[in-house]
């Protein structure tokens, strides 16, 4: 058994680590944060010329063709840099939605400019409030146009094309929904960025008015392909997650041992230890399900929706709580904008939501155990 | 990444399997399966027996305490194989419950500080089941603080008296022999006057008194010492040295992973598939869901990290502090998970009868037994003690009684 990354893969993590403390300190996480910037267009091209953005992209199609596991440990660092770029919309779900679904030509010309960092995707799903879910999706298409609204949509208002989900039909089944792919310049459809709890990544709502849209896929299968990109999405937000808990894990561990009150550093007292052991133990218990959700997602095993779903769960959870409880370790510092903590308090619950909210992927959880045991 | 063994792995594997396939209790098996926390019984027969016999037959093909070097009676085998071993035991190696604590903390702390005649003559045994051992650290008095310990060992002539009290001692009521802890200096600082002995638990002036558990079972016992003598022969390391060798002990006790923790989940989510609520299984509703779906990924988490730990011994690695999060998750988790299933019952829950209760009271058992799993072998306190000290690098806690002389430590807290 070897349950873990290889040391080609953990070299990689450790590039992207090197990269992201000098291109992305928290500095330049504050810019976009503080509505200066729409995202970090230097990191973006910098990534790309890693080949960061295109490390699960085929080498056919411009990307380095590593795979999914090589993925999995630049998304944990992006993570931990909480890097205020639109890499989760276009590499997460646009890329992923196109490589499942694409045709040779629209896999031609989008994913080597994903690649090459000079197109932003985004998946355009929700329409309001509610988890991912057919009956949720109300944008029409017919005639090869889509009419509706969408929104959030994650890094909408700077993306060059989404992947829209649209109703087709009316039986009442899943296979209502079919996929459309909308090129952003081509005129039709107008983006508003909105605010959001987390700044640091944008939020828009799209508007379609008899725009023209191309089919991402066979009619009717719109679901299907939106299940697999959500399944593989939770896995490798879940290893951002993972990085962002593991970071704010240690900047409480940091402080708790330079702070200094009552004679002696804050981390020697127990209720403290104890706060930071138990931040600990839902990281690892969180990277643990990650590291499973990474070996389903690499081998396409039948375990991937179960993996993912707890990965998702899992990683979400450590998450917030290592984000909570840095600022509570922090004290009253924690609380005042000038720390980083609640950058990634924002980062930690913003991301809990958009895939859908954590009692979604519970109830995902159950009913694929449930399938499992029942097969 | 990958659940493959390598080739030497799968070979070992394919061994064990047909060993245990051709030689163990089959007869047993299921009711072995079925067992949880706080209900490990077979019906119409003496579990020790049974045990016992299992042990020797593996003793006999080469299979008992694997990690041990042959002479000792084990197989000299790596700490992977050992693993696969217990992957491929199941539920026979809930027969081990017993020989836990001798295989694995007295066994190795005899290995380190006996001489080599008393190991070739007990070690043997032990590996075999034929001899069971305990181990008499804990004391009323010093629980946790181990080092806290009063019972005394006086010097008298090629012997050693021994007065006092241990407590919470697995299995002294069927153990043989037992590793013994004492103070020998009460003058000075309390971690430097210990010694440790192993000694016969048939000596004169040894008594044993079974523990009646919160849970009305007796698994632990008291152990008083009168005038005890034991020969300085039987003396494990220097005198005044007995900290460091305990040490070693509890080093070893953290060694085994790989068996699975038990949490409850299985369990549980089994029940809430059979359960009916409203004339639905309690699966399908949404709060049911979502309480499942919330230690679904904690027994999974677990169960992953086990498998990272696995890796790393496969590879050459030793297993860390990181270790420790097993039983401090499972341990609180088991006791919320049967509180929860008791809940899903309601009024009903309340009942533990074979007639009355779902699932013939597996959960209520499994409650009154959790308190003991989350204090026995170090407290949840102790575990994220561990955790903040030995992984996150927290300071140590502050400990006031370090450099004073142990009989001028206070004994009592108010007046």
């Amino acid at each position: 058994m070897n349950f873990d990354f290889s040391d080609e893969q953990k070299q990689m993590r450790d590039e992207a680590r090197k990269f992201l403390a000098e291109k992305c300190p928290p500095k330049a996480v504050r810019t976009v944060l503080d509505g200066k910037a729409s995202y970090d267009k230097d990191l973006w091209q910098g990534l790309a010329e890693m080949g960061f953005l295109g490390v699960a992209i085929p080498e056919e199609f411009g990307g380095a063709g590593a795979g999914h596991l090589e993925l999995c440990v630049i998304s944990e660092e992006m993570g931990r840099a909480l890097a205020p770029v639109p890499f989760s919309s276009t590499v997460y779900l646009a890329a992923e939605a196109i490589l499942i679904a694409g045709s040779d030509a629209q896999k031609k010309k989008w994913l080597p400019a994903i690649a090459s960092g000079s197109a932003i995707g985004t998946l355009a799903l929700f329409e309001g409030k509610g988890n991912p879910s057919p009956e949720a999706i109300n944008l029409s298409a017919a005639g090869g146009t889509l009419n509706g609204v969408k929104k959030p949509v994650p890094d909408g208002a700077i993306a060059d094309f989404a992947i829209v989900a649209a109703r087709t039909g009316s039986t009442g089944r899943d296979s209502d929904i079919s996929l459309f792919l909308v090129d952003m310049k081509a005129g039709g459809v107008e983006a508003k960025a909105l605010t959001s709890l987390d700044p640091s990544r944008g939020q828009a709502e799209l508007t379609f008015k008899n725009c023209k849209a191309e089919p991402l896929g066979a009619a009717g299968e719109g679901w299907s392909v939106l299940s697999q990109v959500l399944d593989r999405a939770a896995v490798l937000m879940a290893f951002e997650q993972v990085g962002g808990a593991d970071r704010a894990l240690e900047m409480g561990r940091d402080y708790a041992l330079d702070r200094i009150a009552f004679g002696r550093p804050i981390g020697s007292f127990q209720a403290v230890k104890h706060m930071l052991a138990d931040m600990y133990v839902s990281a690892t218990l969180a990277r643990s399900n990650c590291y499973y959700g990474a070996w389903a997602l690499s081998t396409n095993a039948s375990e991937l929706p179960e993996a993912a779903a707890a990965a998702r769960i899992s990683a979400t959870q450590a998450f917030q709580h290592c984000a909570k409880n840095n600022i509570q370790v922090h004290g009253g510092m924690g609380f005042t904008w000038e720390f980083d903590c609640h950058m990634y308090y924002r980062r930690a619950n913003a991301t809990a939501l958009g895939l859908g909210s954590l009692s979604y992927w519970e109830d995902a959880l159950i009913d694929r155990m449930r399938k499992r045991n029942a097969a | 990444m990958n659940f493959d063994d390598t080739p030497q792995e799968a070979a070992f594997r394919a061994e064990a399997k047909a060993w245990i396939a051709a030689n163990a209790p089959k007869q047993y098996e299921e009711e072995l399966r079925k067992s949880s926390l706080g209900r490990t019984q077979l019906k119409g027969a003496n579990i020790l027996e049974v045990a016992k016999a299992w042990q020797k037959k593996k003793a006999d093909a080469g299979w008992a305490c694997l990690h041990w070097p042959k002479e000792y009676g084990g197989r000299g085998a790596s700490p992977i194989e050992r693993v696969i071993w217990q992957q491929e035991e199941g539920p026979f190696g809930k027969l081990s419950g017993m020989f836990i604590i001798g295989h694995g903390m007295c066994g190795p702390t005899m290995m380190a500080f006996a001489g080599e005649d008393q190991k070739r003559k007990y070690l043997p045994p032990l590996a075999s089941g034929e001899k069971i051992w305990c181990q008499l650290f804990s004391e009323p008095a010093g629980g946790s603080d181990v080092a806290g310990l009063r019972t005394r060992a006086e010097r008298k002539g090629d012997d050693w008296i021994i007065n006092g009290q241990k407590i919470w001692t697995s299995g002294a009521h069927y153990s043989d022999y037992g590793i013994l802890l004492t103070r020998t200096d009460p003058n000075v600082a309390k971690h430097k006057g210990l010694t440790m002995f192993f000694l016969d638990m048939k000596s004169l002036g040894v008594e044993v008194k079974p523990i009646k558990q919160a849970n009305g079972a007796s698994d632990f016992n008291e152990v008083y010492f009168t005038d005890v003598k034991i020969p300085d022969s039987q003396r494990l390391g220097a005198v005044n040295d007995g900290w460091n060798v305990s040490l070693t002990t509890l080093m070893n006790e953290r060694m085994s992973i790989g068996a699975g923790v038990s949490t409850g989940f299985p369990e549980l989510f089994e029940f809430c598939n059979s359960l009916m609520l409203d004339d639905c299984p309690a699966i399908e509703d949404r709060n049911v869901r979502s309480k499942l779906a919330n230690w679904a990924v904690k027994a999974s988490g677990l169960k992953y990290t086990s498998m990272r730990a696995i890796s790393a011994l496969s590879k050459g690695e030793r297993p860390g502090p990181e270790n420790s999060i097993g039983k401090l998750v499972a341990g609180s988790m088991i006791q919320d998970v049967a509180a929860y299933a008791l809940d899903l019952q309601g009024a009903a829950g309340v009942l533990s009868g074979p007639e009355d209760a779902e699932a013939t009271g597996k959960f209520q058992a499994m409650l009154l037994r959790a308190p003991g799993t989350r204090v026995e072998g170090g407290t949840d306190e102790i575990m994220r003690n561990i955790i903040a000290e030995r992984v996150l690098g927290l300071p140590g806690d502050i400990r006031v009684d370090k450099d004073v002389p142990f009989n001028k430590i206070p004994t009592r807290g108010r007046g």
